[in-house]
């Protein structure tokens, strides 16, 4: 990973940026930006609209990135590959096409506790709006998925409502469990949630269900085979794994895409409009109403290139590094004042470290390193039932990705030491 | 301008009209769910004039001090004055910069008092 940060114009305007907020979004390279303003400078017309070369032009690049984006996750054909603005989208469009289509009242829809707000509160809504029952998964003390077939215990969660029943997978799962919707890597915790297993462990119980994967922090640092990952849904942005802002993805069984309503009606996602009824295209543009942010999903393919020129098993080998010195240097630098999250093996932890510091409060943390140049998240990161569970209110979190150095960690260190220096009585 | 001025950070290490609560006052809770920050404040009044104030609440820095410095600032006030007081008046008190993140932080006393003065 040496000279990587050449490739990042932000550290040649900030030299001394110290990023570790990777998993809030991601930096950017130069090939990302040139291809933005590429579209801007050179063809910046609207696509699947002219006959003229430069919306030829516009339309090719845009259908371009969906099949490599295709190529990236091993899907079947581009055709499954629906551009949305962000994950968070991607999921609400799951909610509305998918899940007022086949949820009726007294079925079930399974999350986990470790979610974030996006892949949570949709579908606490639509059930409480359909009748259904919203169940959860919880976690351990460690921060793993609590799936032990013999490892089931009287749960008692500090969550009021009697509906959130959480109970181990094998309890949990049955024949009315219409989705199971999921993270791939707890944004908080770090944890990469054994996804193969548990889908077919759950297909094994109920075999119509529905698997809904959030990638949003998968897809930037490991290696997605949906094939291979048995699920039917999964989602990510483009903005935390080096492309634009803008640009989400939902990838869905071709066959799933085509039952399911459509999310907006307008332009582009028509075929035939009469006064009495409306003919609408294919996926996966019948998911793609109005113009999309076209310039951002042509430039998101040279984030894949470039993530693909590197490559995920690299990433990951080296984001395992990091996260590894990161808790040993913490730890052995702050003992028992410093409280990590997430597993212990960074094996089952993706490059993500969230903590508790002494009694010093979140803000007050991340306020004193940002002094000191160095960029962390403090609050409940879009989950706050999984900080309810830990019995935190907020904690600060640093998170690596491929521009990260051993640099960067002692950067942090030596701000942490700033902070006990500051704010001790 | 750095916020952890020595001023400030005496008030977080040693508020003053922390803990306890005032006898036969009222009291309120706030809390920003956001950080975790939470203030219960207690207060009497005699002839319309705020008598005895205290706070209790785990909080950051900056709550903690705006807690600590407001709480003094308002005894002997009235109703009325008190009223008029606003985040500009908050950020005048504490005397530092304080980005747009943290000014929640630096206002959850007075949203506090303000529900204590209805």
């Amino acid at each position: 990973m040496t000279n990587i940060r050449n490739l990042f114009p932000i550290y040649q305007n900030q030299p001394n940026l110290v990023y570790l907020d990777s998993t809030a979004t991601s930096l950017k390279p130069k090939s990302v930006i040139d291809k933005i303003r590429e579209y801007y400078e050179e063809y910046s017309a609207n696509v699947f609209r002219g006959i003229y070369p430069m919306s030829e032009k516009a339309t090719m690049e845009f259908e371009e990135t969906r099949t490599i984006v295709s190529g990236f996750i091993n899907a079947n054909n581009s055709n499954e590959i629906v551009f949305t603005r962000n994950a968070t989208e991607s999921l609400n469009l799951l909610a509305y096409s998918l899940g007022r289509k086949i949820l009726e009242s007294g079925d079930e829809i399974v999350t986990t506790i470790m979610e974030h707000h996006s892949n949570f509160v949709p579908w606490q809504v639509l059930t409480s709006e359909v009748g259904a029952v919203f169940k959860i998964i919880d976690i351990d003390e460690e921060g793993y998925l609590d799936l032990g077939i013999n490892n089931i215990k009287d749960q008692k969660s500090n969550i009021k409502n009697t509906n959130q029943k959480l109970k181990a997978l094998d309890q949990i799962i049955t024949k009315k469990t219409k989705i199971l919707a999921l993270t791939y890597v707890s944004n908080v915790l770090g944890t990469i949630n054994p996804i193969r297993e548990i889908v077919t462990q759950v297909k094994k119980i109920n075999p119509k269900i529905i698997v809904i994967i959030d990638a949003a922090q998968a897809a930037p640092h490991l290696k997605i085979d949906v094939q291979d990952l048995g699920a039917d849904f999964i989602v990510f942005s483009s903005h935390k794994m080096l492309g634009p802002t803008g640009v989400g993805v939902l990838w869905g069984k071709e066959k799933l895409l085509k039952e399911m309503y459509p999310f907006m009606y307008g332009g582009d996602m028509i075929s035939e409009v009469y006064i009495d009824k409306t003919i609408y295209k294919d996926p996966p543009h019948k998911f793609e109403a109005g113009t999309p942010a076209i310039g951002e999903i042509i430039a998101f393919k040279e984030a894949i290139k470039f993530l693909n020129e590197v490559g995920m098993e690299k990433i990951s080998e080296h984001e395992k590094k990091l996260t590894r010195i990161a808790i040993d240097r913490l730890t052995n630098t702050f003992g028992g004042e410093i409280k990590i999250l997430g597993p212990r093996n960074v094996e089952d932890h993706n490059g993500i470290v969230s903590f508790s510091f002494g009694k010093y409060h979140p803000h007050d943390i991340s306020q004193i390193l940002a002094d000191n140049g160095i960029c962390v998240r403090a609050g409940h990161h879009c989950a706050m039932p999984l900080h309810t569970r830990l019995k935190l209110p907020a904690t600060v979190r640093a998170s690596f990705y491929i521009y990260n150095d051993e640099k960067d960690v002692e950067r942090l260190v030596e701000g942490l030491k700033e902070v006990k220096k500051i704010l001790k009585g | 301008m750095n916020i952890y001025q020595d001023i400030i950070l005496d008030h977080y290490h040693h508020p003053h009209n922390q803990g306890g609560s005032v006898l036969s006052g009222r009291s309120v809770e706030v809390s920003n769910p956001l950080c975790g920050d939470k203030i219960k404040m207690t207060i009497s009044f005699e002839k319309n004039k705020v008598k005895e104030i205290k706070f209790q609440g785990e909080g950051c820095v900056i709550s903690t001090a705006s807690s600590s410095l407001l709480t003094d600032y308002v005894k002997n006030k009235s109703k009325q004055e008190l009223k008029k007081l606003d985040s500009k008046f908050i950020i005048k008190m504490l005397g530092i910069d304080l980005g747009m993140n943290r000014i929640k932080c630096a206002v959850l006393p007075l949203e506090a008092l303000h529900k204590l003065l209805v």
